[in-house]
């Protein structure tokens, strides 16, 4: 016979673990002076290629590297080691987003060297990143011109949990008939006081204002 | 009771993960305090990134072959609060695609509850203690 049930009282957030795990690659890429971003987007707003053209831009000034997460196949990496800076893939097999502990096993078995600016380019996936904190210091949230502006609106909480959005693809903005102000609107209703870029990876369009932005104010936010 | 995360578990639903992660938690919690638990009581979210709907679709999958299988999770959504600079007040949004003030429009900058993702109690059982032996 089992005794009467009886509610036990307990506070455990669910994350907790993840969330330590985040901390700790914080705590360590704040040691090493290493400015930490993440990309998230739905799958083809053009992470890898916004991230290529910010690697090869940063090469020759800063030590930069990226982790780039995939469900399968390494063409992400192949891509971005064009730019000559150290890549490493992380095949995330069936999982559908990035975890800390993926990104500290990660690390233990690549040492790209001493970093200004390490990038993790999560999986293709506006919902499931969301909840993993990665130790980030900059969480970017990528949105193309063609994917219609009501898109903030539709995953509002990955815009909440990101720092900064970037409109991707502008260069195709007129072939879309994009709203630039329509888009801008819905993504301060989810997140209000977000910054916003808008470039082209392809034509380089608003890829100065981006880099001015990421090497001056959030290097220095990260230092601090 | 640990058990390997098995891929054929099903891809692209973050919810069986995070189903995983509070069986293995609560796991934790009855080794500790000795108890069989029946039931976990979630607060969820919606800025958490997780659906109830898909979390108690992953539950089953979650418990099956620990010590929780059969339990209940019983979810308790939290709506999204924030507070108003301009009012001075907290208020509660009936959207997440409009973190403003309901009552004057202002955005809001902080929020202060709706990112939940926690377990807050447990329904348990003592465990029987084995029968102990009888002294000569």
């Amino acid at each position: 016979m089992s005794s009467q049930p009886r509610l036990l009282e307990v506070r455990k957030n669910v994350l907790k673990q993840n969330d330590l795990i985040a901390r700790s690659l914080r705590d360590r890429f704040g040691a090493q002076g290493t400015c930490v971003v993440s990309l998230v987007s739905s799958p083809g707003a053009g992470k890898t290629a916004f991230l290529e053209k910010t690697l090869t831009l940063l090469h020759p000034t800063c030590r930069v590297a990226a982790l780039v997460g995939d469900l399968a196949t390494e063409n992400d990496a192949i891509r971005l080691a064009r730019s000559q800076a150290p890549v490493k893939q992380i095949t995330t097999g069936t999982l559908c987003h990035l975890e800390a502990a993926m990104v500290e096993r990660a690390l233990a078995e690549w040492n790209p060297g001493p970093l200004d600016f390490l990038f993790i380019e999560n999986v293709g996936n506006l919902v499931c990143p969301s909840s993993y904190d990665l130790g980030e210091n900059l969480r970017l949230v990528l949105l193309s011109v063609t994917e219609g502006e009501d898109k903030p609106l539709k995953y509002p909480t990955i815009f909440n949990s990101a720092d900064v959005a970037i409109v991707t693809k502008i260069d195709l903005a007129a072939a879309v008939e994009f709203d630039e102000s329509a888009v801008s609107a819905n993504i301060q209703a989810v997140r209000p006081g977000m910054r916003q870029f808008s470039v082209s990876a392809k034509t380089g369009a608003g890829i100065d204002a981006w880099l001015q932005f990421l090497t001056g104010e959030v290097r220095q936010a990260a230092a601090n | 009771m640990d058990r390997p995360r098995s891929p054929r578990l099903g891809p692209a639903m973050h919810e069986l993960s995070i189903a995983m992660s509070i069986v293995d938690l609560a796991l934790d919690e009855a080794r500790e305090r000795r108890v069989t638990i029946d039931a976990v009581y979630l607060d969820l979210g919606p800025l958490s990134g997780v659906v109830a709907d898909a979390l108690r679709f992953s539950w089953e999958i979650a418990c099956q072959d620990t010590a929780l299988q059969g339990s209940r999770l019983l979810i308790r959504e939290i709506p999204v609060e924030i507070h108003c600079s301009t009012c001075n007040a907290n208020r509660t949004l009936d959207s997440v695609q409009w973190l403003c003030c309901p009552v004057c429009g202002t955005p809001a900058l902080e929020v202060i509850h709706g990112k939940e993702l926690a377990i807050i109690a447990l329904e348990v059982r003592d465990e029987q203690p084995a029968a102990a032996p009888r002294s000569a």
